[in-house]
């Protein structure tokens, strides 16, 4: 019963994956941006659960909810600091300033508070129960859980709400949506907040399911989370989920396998892969390019 | 070609910077920290240089280039120590079987463009620092010995050589015919260019001088282990391409040349000196989008400044 073990872990991990690609995926579909600093807001939120539970006792709830407020404020401020001059610019200009911020992130946590790591306080009891003769902790149906939850959250904002309306209207077409009276700044900035809230309750998960953080830990997972979401079908929401799963799944089992030191480059084969036969992804419709 | 007016000019250049410099080493008036410092410098601008070829004249978005860095120095590091060969030799064999790894990623990754092509390149680059390490006879993560060969000779001839095959592809009808991919690829392809050769053509010979640069690295330094050419790595030598300005070759070289003196004083604090990089970086994009010098070279402001109403050639 190995495997159902196995593939529980890669659900896991892939939920993971699939929180943090649906802010990629959410912002390269309304800006066409992809924001390298997205898997630094993840490192941030990891590091605001982690305060709050170790400085003011907060339990994991209080916590997420904490992380997810301070990341979606930080998102925003992001966006209006460093991209919003952007809008016109050039892609190659938007992506080297997104690596800048990316990088000044990074480096300015170091800066403040060094780069040694910390180990996540263990909020629940490492209880596990068996089904079907497989080990499962409460942990992992917990961030399953809360994964699932968050990622309905996110389908009904998207898909019921005025401003989910907004945001659908605004990836679509910017201009025709400025012709119908939408603000497009505030969606836009609306759209960084969604997204990096998702990514600071994906760092909480990532803590206490993986218990080591520091400040270089967002770097793979964010690449990881742009694969899950290229695999999808970037832009779309649905796709960033599948990825993700299939993307944690297809690592833990190369892992399980035997070749725990490749797995970082199983992402990047199955990324090169999908970019080279099917670059719109799973989801994803074939659109021709206009001159 | 006008251009070509300016050959001799360099070459007497860069023999009179040769000489002093050999000099001052030779005769001890330049310690062993200056020295080193040079080389480093050379090895930088040969990287920034052969990224330029890519980004600047090309277009081709790559933030891999650490990975053909990577296999230059692995490749000429066993040359010269498993093998016993040469130091020139293991020079010239990394830069192509590093041009050959330029051919293995391009071919298949720069049917892909703008981001997805940054992102496919800096897979691949991982996927190569991941193969190095996972193989034994190379150290794996704990790295490789490699002797210290690189002297300041090696390091200049092997700019020089960089920079003039790279000015004389620019300047030829096939550099011409990157420059118009860079601009437009669609119209290029149109005006029946074959878009996909001089992508991957310039992304070749921007891989085969990487490797040229990683034996020399390689040789440099006392070790080489793969965590050396990560991405922090890539995006050093974009850095230097980035403020030159897109485009420009002079530019590279200046921003190599500065950063890499700013990046030696500041070795005991590399987190300041990432920040000042990322800051640096975020700046000059929101305020000067196409790098300090944009697509002008150096000698474009001296007609400017003769002619002050003309314009350079360049003149957009």
């Amino acid at each position: 019963m190995e495997w159902i073990q196995q593939l529980i872990n890669g659900i896991s991990l892939g939920s993971i994956y699939a929180l943090i690609a649906l802010g990629y995926t959410m912002v390269y579909g309304i800006i066409k941006l992809i924001n390298f600093a997205h898997g630094d807001v993840f490192m941030v939120g990891s590091f605001i659960g982690f305060y709050s539970i170790t400085v003011f006792g907060l339990g994991f709830f209080p916590a997420l909810i904490i992380s997810m407020a301070a990341c979606a404020l930080f998102g925003v401020i992001i966006e209006r600091i460093a991209y919003k001059r952007l809008r016109n610019a050039t892609r190659i200009a938007a992506l080297i300033t997104a690596i800048g911020v990316s990088l000044l992130i990074e480096y300015g946590v170091i800066y403040i508070r060094g780069a040694q790591p910390e180990a996540y306080p263990d909020i629940f009891s490492n209880k596990t129960f068996s089904i079907l003769g497989a080990q499962i902790s409460i942990q992992s149906v917990l961030i399953l859980s809360v994964s699932i939850v968050l990622m309905i959250l996110l389908q009904f904002i998207v898909h019921k709400t005025k401003t989910g309306k907004a945001m659908r209207a605004v990836s679509h077409d910017v201009e025709a949506a400025k012709l119908m009276g939408i603000n497009v700044d505030n969606t836009i900035s609306a759209t960084f907040a969604i997204g990096s809230a998702l990514a600071g309750a994906a760092g909480v998960i990532f803590g206490v399911y993986y218990t080591k953080i520091d400040p270089l830990m967002g770097v793979i997972p964010g690449l990881k989370a742009f694969v899950a979401a290229v695999l999808g079908g970037i832009g779309i929401i649905p796709g960033a989920m599948v990825g993700g799963l299939v993307l944690g799944v297809v690592e833990t089992i190369v892992s399980a396998l035997g070749f725990s030191l490749w797995r970082d480059a199983a992402a990047f084969i199955i990324l090169i892969l999908i970019l080279i036969f099917r670059p719109s992804g799973i989801f994803g419709k074939n659109t021709r390019e206009k001159v | 070609m006008k251009k070509s007016k300016q050959f001799w000019p360099f070459i007497i250049v860069a023999v009179l910077v040769y000489v002093v410099v050999q000099v001052l080493i030779s005769t001890g008036m330049m310690n062993q920290f200056y020295s080193n410092t040079l080389i480093l410098i050379a090895i930088n601008i040969i990287l920034a240089v052969s990224l330029h070829l890519v980004i600047g004249i090309t277009g081709q978005f790559s933030i891999g280039h650490a990975g053909f860095l990577a296999v230059g120095a692995y490749i000429s590091a066993i040359i010269t120590m498993k093998l016993q060969l040469p130091f020139a030799l293991a020079i010239i064999v990394g830069g192509v079987v590093a041009a050959l790894a330029g051919l293995i990623v391009g071919i298949p990754s720069l049917r892909l463009k703008g981001d997805y092509l940054a992102i496919a390149t800096l897979g691949f680059a991982e996927i190569i620092r991941i193969v190095f390490l996972n193989i034994d006879a190379v150290g794996g993560a704990a790295g490789m010995q490699v002797s210290h060969l690189t002297t300041w000779t090696y390091a200049f001839v092997c700019l020089v050589i960089t920079i003039i095959v790279i000015v004389n592809f620019t300047n030829s009808r096939h550099g011409l015919a990157a420059i118009s991919v860079r601009e437009n690829e669609i119209a290029s392809d149109a005006m029946g260019i074959n878009t996909t050769y001089y992508k991957v053509i310039a992304f070749a010979i921007g891989s085969f001088f990487a490797g040229v640069a990683g034996a020399l690295f390689s040789h440099n330094f006392y070790i080489i282990q793969p965590s050396q050419f990560g991405f922090l790595k890539s995006f050093d030598i974009l850095i230097f391409v980035v403020l030159g300005g897109l485009g420009s070759l002079s530019g590279a070289v200046l921003s190599a040349i500065l950063l890499t003196i700013v990046s030696t004083y500041l070795q005991g604090y590399p987190e300041t000196r990432m920040i000042i990089y990322s800051l640096v970086l975020i700046i000059v994009m929101l305020y000067r989008p196409k790098g300090l010098m944009g697509t002008m070279e150096i000698t474009d402001y001296f007609k400017l400044w003769r002619t002050p109403k003309g314009g350079g050639q360049h003149g957009k």
